[in-house]
């Protein structure tokens, strides 16, 4: 993926082997947040600092994004191309659940308190031919 | 001072291509004093709000230039109950004697079209296809199904009541009630929600009246009392719409927090409550809404929905007018007909679809994006 950047900075460390969810942890109560804060919504308190999220967890609710979504939905896809998409919150070790686009897309596939691990996607191409990701989630087990 | 509800004024919900936002607004408004019997120069103040179809306060260029005191109200879902909230304070601190309440709206078709910047997110949100409120309510009933053991059966339960009771509504913008098989196989729009479990955004206007009790009878002849008018926002921890994140603990929602402040307000409790209007954006909301209101324990709805108790002839009748389902949501005027219906309900003028054996105190329940939720408790 040479020839590839993150949509938006900050959301996942990158490059790396394995990125890792990036936020912050509330240096005064301890609670984390995502994307990054610069100041807590449990205790409004302002002493935030990075904190490494990583990249697994358990899937904590889900649904099925069916149809292609109006703007601000931003991808190269046309409504004949789209592919639906899962969405869910995935339950990392912190506590804190973070909501992801899925790489199942079916009920069958997808069941609360499964395992969980992070993967990069293309949301689509900048104007120079880059690829453009983004996070998902998908099962962290061969599924049968 | 006690606050009395003596006028109900509706432009039907729906769709109404002739007529602007703001002109539905006005034939709201005007039903309303029509049924007060009164005029618009007699209205002291007004609250009035509309998401999509401009400043509500431009309803004077239709209604008359006559000087009143009007506050825009914008509010997300909970304009409607903020309006009312306000107007209830004007009255109950002794300011004014009578005002107007309004709401309208005029939306689009198919889901509204928020941009991450209205709240406080970044593009990449948007982009990558996570800011629908169609995934969150799928999501969070799944959560629950999940959690209290509730059953699809019971989603197309809520469902095919709406639309029965949308066809016994005049006003209702669904007259045409559904068979189970029409709801179970309509196509899916976020799992485990299909079409017919959700609501539309749809255009139209609603008004009440409002003003002391000690004078009411001057209007009509059977006011409603408005015992309570309680909003209240997200605290932290709630499970709420276009959050990239939620923390460890999930705290109570405001629909909790706003119930349990208006049943201690008004002096009443759950049981005391004869017809309600619960927010219904989709069929898990009025399940979920439920319990969180306090009428029923997490999962109890499973057996309430089996047994009809929520049915107009029911222990506690929900939605009699067929709800936002069958009605759709003009965002401004939502929390308005809700109201409106309770106290059609109470004066008795319900026809087909008025509650049995004379119901006396009714409930309005509204909440909505970002994390909202209005309760009001009347009683005639």
């Amino acid at each position: 993926m040479s020839n590839a950047k993150p949509l938006h900075e900050g959301l996942f460390s990158w490059p790396a082997d394995t990125p890792s969810l990036i936020g912050t942890r509330c240096l005064d109560c301890g609670e984390h947040a995502f994307p990054s804060q610069s100041a807590c919504r449990a205790c409004s308190g302002q002493n935030m600092a990075p904190a490494d999220l990583g990249s697994e967890g358990t899937l904590w609710t889900w649904t099925i994004q069916s149809f292609m979504p109006k703007t601000p939905y931003r991808t190269d896809e046309t409504p004949e191309t789209f592919t639906p998409y899962g969405v869910g919150y995935i339950e990392l070790a912190c506590g804190l659940k973070v909501e992801s686009r899925l790489r199942e897309n079916t009920p069958e596939q997808l069941t609360i308190g499964m395992p969980m691990k992070m993967e990069m996607i293309t949301v689509r191409k900048d104007e120079e031919g880059t690829d453009l990701l983004t996070f998902q989630f998908c099962a962290a087990e061969e599924q049968h | 001072m006690d606050v009395a509800i003596v006028g109900l004024g509706m432009h039907p919900f729906g769709r109404t291509p002739t007529m602007s936002g703001l002109e539905q607004g006005a034939a709201a408004a005007r039903a309303a004093l029509a049924d007060a019997g009164t005029d618009f120069k007699r209205m002291e103040f007004a609250f009035g709000g509309s998401q999509d179809s401009g400043n509500a306060d431009s309803l004077v260029n239709l209604l008359g230039l006559t000087g009143l005191q009007f506050t825009n109200v914008a509010n997300g879902c909970a304009t409607g109950g903020s309006s009312l909230n306000a107007a209830y304070s004007a009255i109950k601190s002794g300011q004014y004697d009578v005002g107007l309440v309004v709401g309208f709206d005029k939306h689009d078709r198919g889901a509204f079209n928020p941009q991450p910047a209205d709240w406080g997110l970044d593009d990449w949100y948007g982009e990558t296809g996570l800011m629908l409120t169609t995934q969150y309510f799928g999501m969070k009933i799944q959560r629950y199904m999940h959690d209290h053991g509730i059953s699809r059966e019971t989603l197309l339960r809520v469902a095919e009541k709406a639309f029965r009771n949308g066809s016994l509504t005049p006003t209702a913008w669904r007259q045409t009630a559904l068979s189970w098989e029409e709801i179970d196989n309509a196509p899916m729009v976020s799992e485990p929600l299909n079409k017919y479990m959700f609501c539309s955004p749809a255009e139209g206007g609603c008004a009440l009246i409002v003003c002391r009790a000690d004078i009411a009878h001057e209007f009509h002849p059977r006011p409603v009392y408005l015992k309570t008018a309680v909003v209240r926002s997200r605290n932290y921890g709630s499970f709420e719409v276009f959050s990239p994140a939620q923390p460890p603990e999930v705290a109570d929602s405001p629909t909790v927090t706003a119930s349990q402040a208006a049943f201690e307000l008004a002096g009443v409790g759950p049981e005391d409550i004869d017809v309600a209007q619960l927010q219904d954006t989709e069929v898990g909301a009025e399940i979920m809404h439920m319990a969180e209101n306090g009428f029923c324990d997490h999962g109890d709805q499973e057996q309430w929905l089996a047994d009809g108790m929520t049915e107009i002839g029911g222990r506690l009748p929900v939605n009699t007018d067929g709800g936002c389902l069958a009605n759709g949501e003009p965002v401004g005027a939502s929390g308005l007909r809700q109201v409106q219906e309770i106290c059609v309900q109470l004066r008795g003028d319900g026809g087909a679809r008025q509650v049995p054996n004379e119901p006396k105190v009714g409930y309005t329940h509204v909440y909505g994006a970002p994390g909202i939720s209005g309760v009001n408790i009347l009683a005639r």
